[in-house]
């Protein structure tokens, strides 16, 4: 039985080796670092351009058209211009703190990008405990925030850390939840490992592959909505509100630390859009059951040749920016909810039905 | 959530006192448990300069102070050294999203001074023009209120119709605000040829985009989860208070000036009052939206009726300079009117010169002119000993007074509430300083 799970376990380590580990163990990691590195600092560059674009043309705008083709090096030249900018500490502040805050909330963001696979073996790290940790280490923004809300010694900063405390616990929950029947139904934590156990998926009783999504609906929109909420985008923005509380915990940042910030609004967003393409829509797969070019070898979803490797990760971030799209559509529509209506969802709407939905997950699991 | 009741009669017991004096004493004052934030006057969704001073127990609001005077323009004051005419051009510029409100207001109360009768064609145009500013003004506060709940959709599409409205301003004033359009004897210029035409695109234009914005917010959740119930004021309080307008009718009062003391001929054209009985937040956004669609047909109507004839009174001694021209920079004398005076007619360069310099002499006596602003009751007392000179102009300003609910309406809800509350207020700080 013991010789069986490893023998499992070792073959598929195998087949799902990162095509970004090499011989040289120093290569690999600053390959693996850089794989992740580049990711957060490029994918959501391309995230916030589109935001603005979307949004300008929903608005009845335009957005950026000056800075490079079509306005698209308008974020690089606002991070230019931050960091130009001076950095003010105010006096009260607590200054470790406060400088230590963007950081904090920052760093997880990238730690994330090491475990989500973006194709057929085109990702740092296949954690056994991929979806724990990337879940775990998201928690850790919050503590940024709430550093920095406290340590600016400004009552709008203050008010705004603490609904961003609020606001991420009460939505921590659903997330949780909702992932975790994922990874009921998959019987894995790995992230590389539920991509793979959505391609084999069947509807119970027929034999039309499907992702998770069709049999978790409910559980994807609890996952989008809780992510929305825990990303403070609008509608979900109290944390911020620069309507009520200026600018939120960011009221008192400047220059390059309030550019890490939005940076780590951004970079949450393609996270956890990319977390719901993993979870919930088949990674990089195109449509169910329709493998890549090149994938149909004995490696199944793993071994594919450069085309198979360069359209999964084109249509992985296909499927993210189409995520993206829908939550800029969502702040467009919709005002800013109250801090007590959006406590109410979260504690009587959302995780009653997440856990509904795991129950019934976990039965259905049994039965078929 | 905790709630607390608003204080009977609004007066809470140990009241927070807000002077010129330094914060720090401000906040030592409070001495419960209780954290007390200065909203404003530099704060995103104050309205210009308006300072709340929130005193908050948790998220909860306790007391709400507001503290007015960092736009404080002095144009009362200055219209007292300042001739009749001239007054036009600084009153024009108190409530500066409703300007042509502002100088009807202050023109109809000198002509009645004056005890003269304004050309009919003129009043008809002050009704289609006061109109399609009450429009621009209720866009802007759908607009700034949308953007303070976060619907950054409606700000642009607001702004955008708005300046349609204001390109017709454009077209037939010269500016886009602060028109001075409306004169103390009629209008400073007559309209354009194709004023018809351009306001009749606009009523085509504008209600398309109204059931826009109702599909927008309307049926909105969130919308209506943040208006409903907020900022509940009665008619009763209304009263005590002295609040009018879309105010008042949203708390079922179907009061409104331009029924209860008609001016410039608007007796004659048929629109509804609209009013609604929840005297929330919700109600006014409501009442607000309807109001521009009977404007539209107050405007729709007066199109219909608009006669030919003088803009102006014949008068000789008030009708300054009678002659006019729109220029590229707006408007100026007339080049005909101009070589008139300085070629052909010494008697009409006279009476020119004395018109602008001096200005006419008004009779001596009192008045209280009102109107309904988009903001409510805004009336003129006009003060005259006889002189080319106010004695005294004191205005009695919608959003001054109204203001003074904001304390009882955001009482007991949580800070976002004052934020909707300020802006179902709509007040217009250049009104409430003066």
């Amino acid at each position: 039985m013991t010789d069986l799970v490893l023998e499992q376990a070792v073959t598929f380590a195998a087949q799902s080796a990162s095509l970004l580990t090499f011989d040289s163990f120093l290569l690999s990691v600053a390959a693996k670092i850089a794989f992740a590195l580049g990711l957060f600092f490029v994918v959501p560059l391309v995230g916030g351009y589109m935001e603005h674009k979307v949004m300008a043309r929903m608005q009845h705008r335009r957005g950026p058209v000056e800075a490079g083709p079509f306005g698209s090096l308008q974020l690089v030249a606002d991070g230019i211009k931050f960091i130009q900018k001076e950095d003010i500490i105010p006096r009260a502040a607590d200054k470790w703190v406060f400088a230590a805050a963007p950081g904090v909330a920052l760093v997880p963001g990238m730690l994330i990008f090491l475990v989500i696979p973006l194709g057929p073996g085109v990702f740092a790290l296949d954690l056994e405990l991929g979806l724990f940790y990337a879940l775990a280490i998201s928690s850790i923004s919050v503590l940024g925030i709430l550093m920095g809300g406290w340590a600016s010694a400004n009552k709008f900063s203050l008010i705004g850390g603490l609904r961003a405390g609020g606001q991420l616990i009460a939505y921590e929950l659903p997330l949780i939840l909702a992932a975790i029947t994922v990874a009921v139904q998959a019987q894995t934590l790995s992230l590389v490992g539920i991509v793979e156990a959505q391609s084999t998926f069947m509807l119970p009783g027929t034999d039309i592959n499907v992702w998770f999504v069709f049999p978790q609906i409910i559980g994807f929109g609890i996952f989008f909505i809780a992510a929305m909420a825990e990303l403070s985008r609008p509608p979900f923005d109290m944390p911020i509100a620069d309507s009520e509380l200026v600018f939120g915990y960011m009221t008192e940042y400047t220059g390059i630390k309030f550019a890490m910030f939005l940076l780590t609004e951004y970079g949450g967003m393609i996270i956890m859009s990319a977390l719901m393409v993993v979870l919930y829509l088949g990674g990089w797969q195109l449509l169910p059951g329709v493998p890549l070019p090149g994938c149909d070898g004995a490696g199944g979803l793993f071994d594919c040749g450069w085309l198979g490797t360069l359209a999964g990760v084109g249509i992985t971030l296909g499927k993210i920016m189409a995520l993206v799209f829908v939550m800029v559509w969502l702040r467009v529509a919709y005002p800013r909810l109250r801090e007590d209506q959006l406590q109410r969802m979260a504690w009587i709407v959302l995780v009653p039905l997440a856990l509904l939905n795991l129950a019934v997950v976990t039965v259905a699991k049994v039965v078929f | 959530m905790t709630t607390t009741e608003p204080a009977p009669g609004g007066v809470p017991d140990n009241e927070i006192f807000v002077d010129g004096a330094d914060w720090e004493d401000v906040v030592d004052a409070v001495v419960d448990d209780t954290i007390t934030v200065n909203m404003g006057p530099q704060h995103p969704s104050t309205h210009g300069v308006l300072r709340l001073v929130l005193e908050l127990d948790g998220e909860t609001v306790l007391r709400v102070k507001p503290v007015v005077g960092y736009l404080h323009t002095g144009i009362e004051k200055n219209a007292e050294y300042r001739t009749w005419v001239q007054g036009t051009t600084f009153f024009t510029r108190m409530d500066y999203l409703a300007p042509l409100h502002n100088e009807l207001a202050f023109c109809l109360g000198t002509e009645r001074l004056l005890g003269i009768e304004v050309p009919e064609r003129a009043q008809v145009i002050r009704v289609i023009m006061t109109e399609f500013n009450r429009i621009a003004s209720h866009l802007v506060w759908l607009a700034t209120g949308g953007m303070e709940l976060g619907s950054t959709t409606m700000m642009t599409a607001g702004f955008r119709e708005r300046e349609h409205i204001l390109d017709l301003f454009e077209s037939q004033s010269g500016l886009r605000m602060n028109h001075a359009y409306i004169r103390p004897g009629g209008l400073a210029i007559d309209v354009t040829d194709d004023f018809t035409q351009r306001c009749e695109a606009l009523l085509e234009l504008l209600p398309k985009k109204i059931v826009e914005y109702e599909d927008l917010l309307l049926r909105n959740p969130i919308w209506n989860d943040r208006l409903r119930g907020i900022g509940i004021i009665d008619a009763e309080r209304c009263y005590a208070l002295g609040v009018t307008g879309p105010l008042l009718r949203a708390a079922g009062v179907p009061y409104d000036l331009r029924k209860a003391q008609p001016y410039s001929g608007i007796e004659r054209f048929d629109f509804d009052v609209p009013t609604e009985t929840a005297g929330d937040s919700f109600a006014r956004f409501l009442v607000r939206i309807e109001e521009m669609r009977q404007s539209m047909r107050i405007i729709r109507q007066a199109l219909d009726v608009l006669p030919g004839g003088p803009v102006m009174v014949e008068d000789r001694e008030i009708a300054w300079p009678s002659q006019q021209a729109l220029g590229p920079d707006g408007i100026g004398n007339d080049p005909e009117y101009i070589r008139h005076i300085m070629g052909e007619s010494m008697e009409s360069l006279i009476n020119h010169f004395k018109l602008v310099t001096q200005g006419f002499t008004v009779p001596a006596g009192q008045v209280y002119e009102a109107i309904e602003s988009p903001r409510g009751e805004l009336g003129y007392a006009i003060t005259s000993t006889g002189t080319n000179k106010p004695y005294r102009v004191h205005v009695r300003e919608p959003s001054f007074v109204n203001l003074q609910a904001a304390d009882e309406m955001s009482s007991g809800h949580m800070v976002s509430d004052v934020v909707v509350v300020v802006a179902s207020l709509d007040p217009v700080m250049g009104g409430v300083d003066r």
